[in-house]
């Protein structure tokens, strides 16, 4: 087909729940259509496949000026008082809430949509100076991982691709 | 709207080349469109995963995802794309006689 060699490149750079998901949706969309995909998990973005962290990725409702009391089925725009946000306990409700909606649409976890690209032939890589930074190793990453490279490395392999930052 | 004859049958196509009206389709018109796809032969594998499309639109009314695909018919993510390399979302759907899948999963 026309767009044989099409390639798309993520760079995730955000480690929130509501930021984990663009990279998944797109790249499952590109794969599906033929496109090659690269992910680049950079600085925070490496929660996505750090086994320790891929299942508890949170969405705090604190200074997210987006997040209004609609999703909790409260009709209209109202808004939540941002000292709500504080509370304990209220982002791992806005998370709770968000798994469950995310869940309602038939949208698995991250953990298992990172399984899916990687079945359907996406390639992961971490990023190296955000892995020395946090002091961790490839054993801390999800199987799918397939290495730690530098920027420069990224830079060569994800020639062609457009490039998307997240 | 465009009609094109595929193994000797006519049929309605869209711009992309899928088939437009599912009735219209047929195992042979399959067969021609996988070799268009670039699949050769359908094997026994393919035909499983074809079939169950054609089932789950009959029933739901609109082409299933990848995700359904693998979730429901008991294929997995790796042979799915293995089957229908390069862009299975789209070949799965047009040699099936479906339109693309609308769901973003």
């Amino acid at each position: 087909m026309a767009e044989q060699n099409r390639k798309v490149a993520f760079i995730c750079s955000k480690g929130n729940l509501d930021m984990a998901y663009p990279a998944l949706i797109m790249g499952w969309a590109a794969l599906g259509n033929g496109i090659d995909v690269t992910i680049f998990f950079t600085f925070w973005g490496m929660d996505m496949i750090n086994k320790a962290r891929v299942d508890h990725l949170e969405i705090p409702p604190l200074a997210n000026s987006s997040m209004k009391m609609n999703m909790m089925g409260i009709p209209g725009y109202i808004g939540i008082p941002q000292i709500m946000g504080v509370i304990p306990g209220m982002t791992p409700f806005a998370s709770w809430l968000m798994k469950k909606k995310m869940d309602g649409l038939e949208v698995p976890p991250v953990r298992e949509y990172l399984q899916m690209l990687v079945d359907g032939g996406a390639k992961l890589y971490a990023c190296k100076m955000s892995v020395d930074m946090f002091g961790l190793k490839k054993e801390d990453f999800i199987d799918g991982v397939i290495d730690i490279v530098s920027a420069s490395d990224f830079m060569d392999m994800t020639e062609g691709s457009q490039i998307i930052f997240i | 709207m465009t009609t094109r004859t595929i193994a000797g049958k006519t049929v309605q196509v869209n711009e992309e080349g899928f088939l437009t009206d599912p009735a219209e389709w047929t195992k042979e018109i399959a067969a021609e469109l996988a070799k268009e796809e670039g699949l050769g032969v359908l094997t026994p594998a393919h035909w499983a995963v074809i079939e169950f499309c054609r089932k789950d639109a009959a029933s739901t009314g609109k082409a299933p995802t990848l995700r359904r695909i693998t979730a429901t018919a008991g294929v997995s993510t790796k042979d799915l794309f293995a089957l229908f390399p390069k862009g299975p979302a789209k070949k799965v759907a047009r040699i099936s006689g479906l339109t693309k899948p609308e769901g973003c999963v």
